[in-house]
């Protein structure tokens, strides 16, 4: 069991006002909440051995090396990578996503094809589309039933002999629908094509094994999992990562360098060029150990309750729709009021303290799928209260009453 | 009246006002109550390209006085282009170009003028002023 009011005294944040009313932050899926045991971790490093990382002789290098590839180290732990050289320290998901995508345009022809999914972020569609721009591969999408969920048959006749690889993320963020990623595994392996797994939804919920999963590539950003902002990590298999090519030149990603041929860093240090976000990296580490202290079943189990908890009472408003009604989902509803706009809702909200998202969720596709202009998305993480659900279904009301 | 006095109505109006509730149930109504655009000019062309919210303008000058009609498909933003269009509708194209936007901020909605809020004010005031200046050139 979860004792969520020992839980909110590990994050100061939750403490303040907004407008005067006490904090209640429901925008989770978008960024996360840091607990007091990540911050000090950071004003840790700055305080006491903030330096640039391997290439120094010193004392402070070799400490912050050391912490920092400690916390590679609890990474791999954490998704049960094989090998720590596997795990990439990226800027977040987009990072590694553009980076997986870059790799693939020396190993794609003409004809070649990449599926997506129809639940996908912006970041998701756009990379691939340049892809297929500069190589001549063709994009395909499994299309989405009413419910948010992807039309699995449809998949199935997508993949073909052309097909290279499959994208796809293990939960869509605007609808917070659990994609069934071992069938879609299972499946692109069978026709030969990678698999790239979109985790940034999944890693504040679930703990991934991405070798039970045997997926190909999985990404995803520390501060979706009350880490810090700008730093996530990339996992590929040995073998994938051995063959894509680096994805920027600089520091680090070197071993030789002569006017006339550069020969590159083993793994991970090819795909880590420059001076990386070292703090980050280390705090991330921090953010997985507090999350397993507390563990993901416990975490998933909560999380679960405060969504059914909340789908109730949401439902019980006349005029809302709620979006994504997946049997498999996370702790994200995504819902509309009759014809009141989200953004009117979002900005009453925001007066009484509240913070949802409002808007398409860079997600458009699956707002043109709806034909609505965006939905308010409340998205909950295990710090949140059934209490602050009562006071957003009250403040909601009150909204409604004041936009009808 | 100059746009300045408009603007000082605009700031008594929203003194009486005690809390955010009552301001914004007031730029709810406006946005409510107002027909602002006709149909015809809800074009791509006429869209300012908010993150948001889509919003309206279009403009035109009679008796050199520049008309501005507005629109949007959310209720407090279109409150708020109420509220601009009275501010700076049938002005001399030269004093919408000069006039200052300080009165948002008095009217207590200054978080709407930050250049991130998806809303797009920002846009929207720039987007007047552009008209404006395009008919001061028409002018000289």
């Amino acid at each position: 069991m979860l004792d969520v009011q020992k839980i909110r005294k590990d994050f100061p944040i939750l403490n303040r006002k907004v407008n005067g009313k006490p904090l209640i932050y429901f925008d989770n899926a978008a960024t996360s909440q840091t607990p007091q045991q990540v911050i000090d971790v950071i004003v840790d490093y700055y305080t006491n051995y903030n330096a640039n990382i391997h290439r120094g002789v010193h004392s402070l290098s070799q400490e912050a090396t050391d912490a920092y590839e400690q916390a590679r180290v609890k990474i791999q732990k954490h998704f049960n990578a094989k090998h720590s050289h596997e795990i990439i320290y990226t800027s977040g998901t987009t990072h590694g996503i553009n980076l997986i995508a870059n790799g693939f345009s020396s190993l794609l022809k003409k004809g070649d094809e990449i599926i997506v999914s129809a639940l996908e972020h912006h970041s998701n569609i756009v990379p691939w589309q340049m892809l297929c721009e500069r190589t001549g591969a063709v994009l395909k999408v499994i299309p989405m039933n009413q419910n948010g969920e992807l039309v699995l048959s449809k998949f199935d006749s997508l993949l073909n002999e052309n097909t290279k690889l499959v994208f796809v993320n293990h939960i869509s963020n605007a609808l917070g629908t659990i994609n069934p990623i071992e069938y879609i595994i299972e499946k692109a392996h069978d026709i030969g094509a990678a698999v790239l797994v979109d985790g940034a939804q999944s890693c504040p919920h679930i703990k991934p094994d991405v070798q039970a999963l045997d997926v190909d590539f999985y990404v995803c950003s520390a501060h979706k999992i009350c880490g810090p902002t700008g730093v996530g990590m990339l996992y590929g298999k040995e073998e994938w990562l051995n063959k894509l090519p680096p994805y920027q030149g600089g520091g680090e990603m070197i071993a030789e360098v002569s006017f006339e041929k550069t020969t590159y860093a083993d793994l991970p240090h090819k795909f880590e060029a420059g001076t990386p976000n070292v703090c980050g990296g280390i705090a991330f580490g921090a953010a997985l150990d507090y999350m397993n202290t507390i563990g993901f079943d416990n975490i998933a189990a909560y999380e679960n309750e405060l969504l059914d908890y909340a789908t109730q009472q949401l439902l019980q408003i006349e005029g809302l729709k709620i979006y994504g009604t997946a049997k498999q989902k996370t702790s994200v509803i995504s819902f509309n009021v009759g014809n009141i706009h989200p953004y009117d809702i979002g900005t009453i909200l925001d007066k009484m303290g509240i913070a949802v998202r409002t808007g398409h969720h860079c997600a458009q596709p699956i707002m043109d799928f709806y034909k609505i202009p965006g939905t308010i998305r409340a998205s909950f993480m295990f710090y949140n209260t059934k209490e602050e659900i009562d006071v957003f279904i009250a403040s909601l009301k009150k909204a409604i009453m004041m936009l009808s | 009246m100059t746009i300045e006095e408009v603007q000082n109505e605009i700031i008594d109006e929203f003194s009486m006002f005690e809390d955010w509730e009552e301001r914004y149930q007031y730029m709810i109504d406006l946005g409510k109550t107002l027909p602002l655009i006709e149909e015809q000019y809800k074009t791509e062309d006429n869209i300012i390209k908010g993150c948001q919210s889509k919003v309206w303008v279009h403009a035109d000058m009679v008796d050199d006085k520049v008309n501005f009609t507005a629109d949007s498909d959310a209720i407090i933003t279109k409150g708020i282009i109420a509220i601009l269009i009275r501010a700076f509708s049938n002005q001399h194209p030269k004093d919408i170009i000069e006039a200052n936007t300080d009165f948002i901020d008095k009217i207590g909605l200054k978080e709407h003028l930050s250049p991130t809020r998806a809303n797009g004010l920002v846009s929207m005031i720039k987007q007047i002023k552009m008209y404006a200046i395009a008919y001061q050139t028409q002018l000289n």
